[in-house]
């Protein structure tokens, strides 16, 4: 009998193309995703030593962390963001990769347009120089960030090398309740197990409340694996994987395509593979799930109230705490319905696919934004946002008083002219909220696309159990 | 990449702990393309003032330590994202070399695959090389790889260790995409390994509409 091997086991061994003796290994990619900010330097690079790129077809290109989301059709104002679009447009045509512009319906973020194409398939490593390339996890592909001087190795050899990660699984079983989604329960798992939680492994997430989200809920959860500090995030692909991969544009057809499936029925961890370790997390009682500090660690439910430094489990701790009150502008105890907002962010490669983005008007559908409150949804692709409009979901926003915009990071990381003010408070489906992420002095809390619509109408903090 | 063999020059010590990347480069200078002129922006909050006019105490400015080249600092240095714009800052600033008692691992990583050399020493060597560092100008170290040693200004020496595979390629200026690039043989057999078992993942499809 060989050895029960896990889904992460299975995917590593399956690209090794060397290994050295001080255990370092050449692991093979398959997919790489490239944007603006992290490649500029990677192409220069490959341009000094006069190298060139291995296999072109193996890279595709997005614009997204600096482009404007308002009217595209206007010069983009910052000349840096401009000049650092216009050098990744340059570089794909001077090396023959591919890119979506911004003037193609297909641009988005980079995390959501991989699989909305089908360049994302399960078995497949995968990388980009992004933390949340962990999102692609969710297809059962082995899936993480890297920096520039590994985006120009993988340009120029295909091959990256690493040592390998540990194995962890987090068992989540139970059926979640009306109004709690995929988001809810990631975050519940980071409160859980801390930002240090996965150090060092991949997380696998296995169990029935993984097995019954759409890829949409899964991508959310994978995405936010390195909040919880793992390499990479992984989900066994099973049929609700292969039934949205089935047509998309970059997905094997015909024959291959059974061939494909034939081979990606084979990934999932065998009966008795080992885990170095393992968490089982119920969620079947769980509330909507927020966050009140600098760090996603911070989380409470909505029900809950702002905890209080003294109650820390030690005194490192407890200042952390402290600091984070007060960037937050916070007093201990509050409740956290009780919390007054100033800006919505519905959007992000957490949170701004088309389940999200139907998840979030059906809260705002024939209701209002708070009068003081500035609302905001960026879908994450040029054909999400079609999708919505197709769905009437624009008109809906609209309606409420929110604005409908053009697709990109945005406000999820504040590099384009999306930012909050000093000390405004934010509701936002993103997936970090340390200090300054959305802008200088910015107070960022998480939650899902359901809750933030629901904050938007109140404008402060709200149970989106009440408004089913 | 540039060889590092021997560096001679002076040391700033900057006694803080858990600097982190976004403190070394903040994210209003990522929007750059280019590897080189990040210098100025290296520590850019403890360097300057909110309205730009430069903190004068800050060790940088001061007259002795403009042009150093090492720089001595506090435990987890380099913490945070992963970006690469920390390591370019520094480099471009001119130092080559840091020395601390611990730091994050990417950065550590990082250092290395831009030519830099991070060493690790205990605490109490650390205290007594800041000592030295603080007499400013004057106060000239020598880093020596392939000994492994560092000369202090009154001629004392410390031993440092490094691992030996990366020491090899700071000394020769290899970087990593030349070294995998005489595996190629190997990648050329693992491709037409795949291109039968996976076929898929060597089609070209049609262009997506
Ligand atoms: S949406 Fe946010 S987290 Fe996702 S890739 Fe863009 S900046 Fe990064």
């Amino acid at each position: 009998m060989p050895q029960p091997r896990t889904l992460f086991d299975k995917i590593w061994q399956s690209h090794l193309v060397d290994i050295q003796d001080d255990g370092t290994c050449l692991l093979y990619i398959d997919r790489h995703l490239v944007h603006e900010v992290t490649s500029p330097q990677a192409f220069e690079g490959l341009r000094t030593a006069g190298r060139g790129v291995r296999r072109p077809e193996a890279t595709l290109a997005v614009a997204d962390h600096n482009v404007p989301t308002t009217d595209r059709a206007l010069e983009i104002e910052d000349e840096e963001s401009r000049i650092q679009i216009e050098t990744l447009a340059d570089n794909c045509e001077a090396f023959g990769i591919q890119f979506f512009p911004m003037s193609d319906i297909r641009q988005g973020i980079v995390h959501i347009i991989g699989p909305e194409q089908g360049f994302t398939l399960p078995g497949m490593a995968v990388v980009c120089g992004d933390s949340h390339t962990s999102t692609h996890g969710a297809f059962g592909a082995l899936a993480f960030g890297i920096g520039t001087s590994e985006v120009e190795h993988v340009l120029a050899t295909q091959t990256l090398m690493q040592k390998p990660a540990k194995n962890m699984r987090v068992l989540v079983e139970g059926d979640l309740a009306v109004g709690i989604t995929a988001k809810d329960l990631v975050l519940a798992i980071i409160g859980k197990i801390g930002t240090a939680g996965g150090t060092g492994h991949v997380i696998e997430y296995a169990g029935n409340a993984i097995r019954a989200l759409g890829m949409e809920g899964r991508m959310t959860v994978c995405n936010m694996s390195i909040e919880a500090g793992a390499r990479a995030g992984l989900i066994a692909p099973d049929e609700t994987t292969f039934n949205f991969l089935a047509g998309r544009p970059l997905a094997p057809k015909g024959d291959d395509w059974d061939k494909a499936v034939a081979y990606w029925r084979t990934l999932p961890s065998d009966e008795g593979a080992r885990y170095d370790r393992e968490i089982t997390l119920d969620v079947a009682a769980i509330p909507p799930q927020i966050t009140w500090g600098t760090s996603p660690e911070d989380v409470v439910p909505i029900t809950g109230r702002v905890p209080d430094p003294a109650d820390a489990a030690d005194e490192n701790k407890r200042q952390a705490m402290k600091r984070a009150l007060h960037y937050m502008g916070l007093e201990a105890g509050t409740p956290m319905q009780d919390i007054r907002i100033d800006r919505v962010f519905i959007g992000s490669c957490t949170n701004g696919r088309i389940e999200d983005l139907r998840d979030a008007a059906a809260i705002v559908r024939g209701r209002r934004v708070a009068d003081h409150v500035g609302a905001m949804v960026v879908p994450g692709s040029g054909l999400i946002k079609l999708e919505a409009e197709r769905e009437g979901l624009d008109q809906v926003f609209r309606e409420a008083g929110f604005e409908w915009r053009e697709p990109g990071c945005s406000m999820c990381l504040a590099m384009n002219a999306d930012r909050l003010q000093p000390g405004e408070r934010c509701a936002s489906t993103s997936n970090r909220n340390f200090e300054g992420r959305q802008g200088r002095g910015g107070r960022t809390h998480l939650m899902s696309p359901a809750m933030a619509a629901a904050a938007a109408v109140e404008g402060r903090f709200a149970d989106v159990r009440e408004f089913l | 990449m540039e060889p590092f063999t021997t560096l001679t020059g002076v040391a700033a010590p900057l006694a803080m702990i858990n600097i982190d990347t976004d403190m070394i480069i903040p994210k209003q200078f990522l929007k750059t393309i280019k590897r080189s002129g990040l210098g100025s922006g290296l520590f850019y909050e403890l360097r300057y003032h909110e309205n730009g006019s430069e903190i004068a105490d800050f060790v940088l400015h001061r007259p002795s330590y403009k042009n150093a080249k090492i720089l001595i600092t506090g435990d987890n240095f380099g913490c945070g994202s992963s970006r690469e714009h920390a390591p370019w800052a520094l480099l471009d600033f001119g130092i080559r070399c840091i020395i601390a008692p611990s730091f994050a691992d990417i950065f550590f990583n990082n250092c290395f695959k831009n030519g830099i050399l991070p060493i690790v020493l205990p605490q109490t060597e650390i205290d007594g090389l800041v000592a030295a560092a603080e007499n400013g100008a004057n106060a000239t170290f020598t880093v020596d790889l392939e000994a492994q040693v560092i000369t202090t200004p009154d001629g004392g020496q410390v031993a440092f260790e490094v691992d030996p595979f990366r020491k090899h390629c700071l000394l020769n200026g290899l970087d990593d995409i030349g070294l995998t690039m005489e595996k190629a043989s190997a990648i050329d057999a693992f491709e037409s390994r795949q291109q039968t078992d996976q076929p898929w993942l060597y089609r070209q499809q049609d262009q997506p509409e």
